[in-house]
């Protein structure tokens, strides 16, 4: 493994310098997805700017009632956050859904929107991998695709964001907040991923060397009835082969704020727009939720392989607002 | 100064009561050391080089900018390595010359060692192997395992390929009941949590190898036979093993740390990656089978045929015997079982946890269950209605056949005889519910072992045997049975064992080690205790008594000598996500003299665990292209986490092997055997879909749910 230098980041504007100086410096959180790609050879980054102990570790109540979480809180405790259980159950039950404890205790929120996807052919360094190696090739079309993209992927990449807990926080309308050299800056995280298209290498819309410190959620009194159903080939320490974060406000059977993100079935946590329309103002039963679902996945794009994703994902979405709707008129 | 050994009080019954591991304290502090971390003064580290492409030849290996590397030591590659002796049998038959590295330019499979990059620390060997530019002549490859191969021939293996008796297909037409399904399994592998390591270094003429295996005399007649040294001039030692299932033989990861050592004169240790093992120390190859039965109306077979198919390498022939396990359970009047091989350019496959007993007990119980269906009889009643007086293939007669009991106590205590056999009927909530059964067996076999017991001047005993815990706890079993046999309590019992220096011993493997080594530490034992009751004084050097066990195996009748089980699951199966999951299952065995009812009952939980597995989450990916693994380490190959193994209980009927000294027969294996069919059996009665492909994932349960081919 090639020997690389660490630093602690003194500050967050230290950090971003530390970064700036250094084009093959990389920010270390809690390292669950780093330094496995810096052992596999993926990331050989010559510098370690270490922002764990940055003082961004806090989760506040925003003056306008939603939250402002630290790019440095760990999974574990955001989602032990009692306003976090209360007023977004969802994203605790995303959190809880992935990884071990062991790595829910080292792993970090800005991190968590950073990590790169677990793709078997991005993490072998002996083949091609577009994202890898920008025009290599992507052997994933072809190849083994059971667990990859059905909406949004491209010729060039079908590989799948593996992250829970952004799905929460896509479905939740949660904004980053980034420091640069520059100064700060802020983005919708449903605009943080960048479209695949040709250029699956380009992840992110964060400008070169940005830090994120933090995510805020805007008030979503839909999102204290909401809930995260993961689908995985074992009941734990597995990704996603589907998942879904939903939020229903049901009044009088009829859905008047609808919350949907769909994940492991994109490049990014989908969310799912064209099914809110539908399920917007419309009955709250199973012929809305189904015709919601169909609506969103009208897009969906199959390789011959993960066909049953469409199925799963329209199984899911109806199952999990038929769950909220019950609840909701109970 | 000597000792008399008056006063001796007799003491029994170590042999039956638990007893926590020995080392089990070592273990949790980390004061045990295991291969990869036993220190050495002026040690250099190896780091393998695979291949890249799937087939061709290694036309130039580029050394130069490598050796210029910081630390960088030596580049082992065909080129320079020294030259092995391959042409020979050892313990086990002829060897996988996937071992005898670097000593071609022939490239057979993806992740075939190339070059061996030795330095002073292992992340400087590790840059330079990254860094080393190898250039292939590249050929077409074939690695797509098909039912259909053109190529595929019946092989023996370690049984007769085919065996047949009466017209099939006459006893098929006349039957009242038939079942002509196919089945498949993936590729598996043995993820034990300790990945391979050797240190290998030349100690006053004498090569010494740390290692973790199966069987240290066995490593060590191999080493020597490769390397053309005589066995007294080769030590190896395996002290502590992190889980083997098969795959810890000889491998390249000792071969080329004693290639470096040779050629450095200075103490070399090589240790494989996770993503490394998956190409260089077996796996269990996919399986593809195909069972016919025919019965008469009230079930019993008239005609069973079970045919199988497994791949192997271009370099060794590996047969993965899955029809062998019917020509033990169920005879019918016409019975006809093959195996047969197909050779591709892939990785050699090898023994893995009941290889043939996993895949092929998979096949022909879930066919069993199936014919149950259609014959209206319950699963249970079915297979009691064909029990077997004698080996149906070998006309033998059986050693102990304890199946009935098995099966009669694990529906007791499972709430079998309330069950409806109708599929598809209950629910919980989204899960809908089913149970299943399926029955096992694994032979019960021992292998010639020596043993070394010495009286200790202080009143201690000390047992030698070059066994190998390769954490099934049979340290403390041969600490008890040695007890047992000197009449003494365990605590005046020291068990030294996986030191080869100790003398020829059975390994680790076909559930036979703990049973072998027994036999002979019990008869060195004996023989010790009868000595000292003669009232004999202990010098200061003790007393010593060494057996063999050659002549008591050789002289066995023949027997068909099996344990049997009986497996029980209940699981839960949402077939509007494909999740499955096992909500309990029993395991009731008939596997001989328990030792050690504490690691026992391990083994066997670790077996159903197994089962688990392999039913629902295991299965190794190939890329269709390129032939190389997809995901090869234990993120992208799943094994059955915590959170998937709910209530799973193992127990026992008494069941004694009358013709072995302890009574013992083996529990390593049978607790995988039959897990996995009765899971699938279980998914059957719960949703009503068979599920003849593992593992059953969601994409086919989804499949069958909405009426698609049998995925």
């Amino acid at each position: 493994m090639r020997e690389f230098d660490y630093r602690r980041a003194p500050d967050v504007a230290g950090a971003v310098a530390l970064l700036a100086a250094d084009p093959d410096a990389r920010f270390l959180g809690g390292g669950t997805n780093l330094v496995d790609l810096m052992k596999t050879g993926v990331e050989r980054p010559a510098l370690l700017v270490d922002v764990r102990e940055l003082p961004l570790d806090r989760i506040e109540s925003t003056d306008d009632g939603g939250l402002r979480i630290g790019a440095t809180v760990t999974n574990s405790d955001l989602a032990a956050h009692p306003e976090v259980r209360r007023r977004y159950p969802a994203l605790t039950q995303a959190v809880l859904a992935g990884a071990s404890g062991q790595l829910r205790n080292m792993a970090t929120v800005g991190g968590n929107l950073l990590q790169r996807t677990r793709c078997g052919y991005f993490t072998d360094v002996a083949g091609p991998c577009n994202k890898r190696v920008p025009g290599s090739g992507c052997p994933a079309v072809e190849g083994e695709h059971h667990n990859h993209a059905v909406l949004g992927a491209s010729d060039h990449c079908v590989a799948v964001h593996p992250s829970d807990m952004g799905v929460a926080l896509t479905a939740f309308d949660a904004v980053v907040s980034y420091e640069t050299a520059d100064g700060p800056g802020a983005l919708p995280l449903a605009d943080l991923y960048l479209p695949v298209g040709d250029t699956p290498h380009r992840e992110t819309a964060l400008p070169s060397g940005a830090l994120i410190t933090g995510v805020t959620l805007p008030p979503a009194p839909v999102a204290a009835r909401s809930r995260y159903r993961k689908v995985r080939e074992r009941a734990s320490y597995a990704f996603a082969i589907g998942s879904v974060a939903a939020a229903l406000d049901v009044r009088d059977g009829v859905v008047r704020d609808a919350r949907l993100a769909l994940g492991a079935v994109a490049s990014r946590p989908w969310r799912a727009r064209a099914a809110e329309a539908v399920l917007s103002g419309a009955p709250a039963v199973g012929d809305t939720f189904a015709a919601a679902a169909d609506a969103e996945l009208a897009a969906a794009r199959p390789l011959p392989d993960n066909g049953y994703k469409v199925t799963l994902m329209r199984n899911l979405v109806v199952a999990v607002l038929t769950e909220l709707a019950e609840e909701a008129a109970r | 100064m000597t000792t008399a050994t008056t006063g001796r009080t007799t003491v029994r019954g170590a042999v039956g009561t638990a007893h926590t591991r020995i080392e089990g304290r070592d273990k949790v502090t980390g004061a045990a050391r295991y291969a990869g971390e036993v220190p050495f003064a002026d040690l250099a580290h190896g780091w393998l080089v695979l291949s890249t492409v799937t087939r061709g030849r290694v036309r130039s290996v580029e050394t130069g900018p490598v050796l210029d590397m910081p630390g960088v030591l030596t580049v082992l590659h065909h080129g320079n390595a020294p030259r092995l002796t391959t042409d020979y049998v050892g313990m086990l038959g002829l060897p996988d010359p996937t071992a005898a590295v670097f000593q071609h330019d022939r490239v057979p499979h993806s992740g075939w060692p190339v070059a061996l990059v030795v330095a002073e620390t292992p992340e400087q060997a590790r840059e330079a192997a990254e860094a080393l530019v190898v250039i292939y002549e590249r050929e077409p490859h074939d690695t797509a395992f098909v039912a259909t191969h053109p190529d595929a021939y019946a092989a023996d293996g370690f049984m007769p390929a085919v065996t047949e008796k009466g017209d099939l297909e006459a006893e098929l037409a006349a039957s009242a009941h038939v079942v002509d399904a196919e089945y498949t399994t993936p590729e598996e592998h043995h993820a034990m949590m300790e990945p391979h390591a050797a240190t290998a270094r030349w100690d006053g003429g004498r090569l010494e190898v740390i290692d973790s295996n199966q069987g240290a005399t066995w490593v060590r007649g191999e080493l020597a036979k490769l390397f053309s040294l005589d066995e007294s001039a080769v030590r190896v030692r395996s002290e502590h093993v992190g889980g083997g299932f098969g795959s810890k033989g000889v491998r390249a990861h000792q071969v080329s740390a004693v290639m470096a050592a040779t050629t450095l004169q200075r103490p070399v240790r090589v240790v494989l990656t996770r993503r490394q093992m998956f190409s260089l120390t077996g796996y269990r190859s996919p399986t593809s089978q195909r069972v016919r039965l025919g019965a008469d109306a009230d079930g019993r077979l008239r005609a069973l045929e079970h045919r199988s198919l497994n791949q192997t390498s271009t370099v060794y022939e590996f047969v993965e015997p899955s029809a062998g396990v019917a020509r033990v359970m169920y005879d019918a009047d016409a019975h006809r079982t093959a195996n047969h091989v197909v050779r591709l350019d892939v990785p050699s496959p090898t023994w893995m946890r009941a290889p043939g007993e996993a895949p092929g007990s998979f096949a022909l119980e879930a066919a069993l269950d199936e014919l149950a269906e259609r014959c209206g009889v319950d699963p249970i009643e079915l297979r009691l209605r064909n029990e077997p007086e004698a080996g149906p293939v070998s006309g033998l007669p059986f050693g102990s056949r304890n199946l009935a009991a098995c099966f009669r106590e694990g529906a007791r205590r499972f709430g079998w005889a309330d069950r409806d056999p109708r599929p598809g009927l209950r629910r919980d909530g989204r899960w809908l519910l089913g149970t299943g059964t399926a029955a096992a067996s694994f032979g019960a076999g021992a292998g010639p072992s020596t043993a070394l017991v010495t009286a200790e001047a202080d009143g201690g005993f000390t047992v030698r045997i070059a066994a190998a815990d390769i954490g099934t706890g049979a340290r403390t079993a041969l600490t008890l049975v040695a007890a047992d046999a000197l009449e003494v309590t365990p605590e005046r019992v020291r068990v030294r064992i996986g030191d080869s220096d100790f003398g020829p011993a059975m390994i680790a493997g076909g559930s036979m080690g703990t049973r072998s080594w027994a036999w002979a530490v019990t008869a060195a034992a004996r023989e010790l205790r009868e000595r000292l009751a003669l009232g004999t004084s202990i010098p200061p050097e003790g007393i010593t008594v060494r057996s063999d066990t050659t002549e008591a195996l050789g002289a066995l009748t023949q027997k068909e000598r099996h344990a049997y089980g009986a497996q029980f699951a209940e699981v839960a199966v949402d077939t509007a996500t494909g999740e499955v999951r096992v909500r309990r299952m029993l395991g009731i065995f008939a596997a001989g003299k328990i030792v050690n009812p504490l690691t026992a009952r391990s083994q066997l939980v670790g077996g159903m665990t197994w089962g688990i597995s392999m039913a629902l989450h295991e299965e190794a990916v190939r890329d269709r292209n390129t032939g190389g693994h997809y995901g090869p380490d234990l993120a992208g190959y799943h094994v059955a986490t915590h959170a998937d193994v709910p209530r799973v209980e193992a127990d026992w009927v008494d069941d004694p092997d009358p013709d072995d000294p302890v009574g013992i027969k083996g529990v390593g294996e049978i607790g995988i055997v039959g897990a996995a069919a009765a899971i699938a059996n279980a998914v059957w009665h719960a949703t009503g879909a068979r599920h003849r492909s593992l593992p059953i994932r969601p994409d086919r349960v989804l499949a069958a749910a909405t009426g698609a081919p049998d995925a």
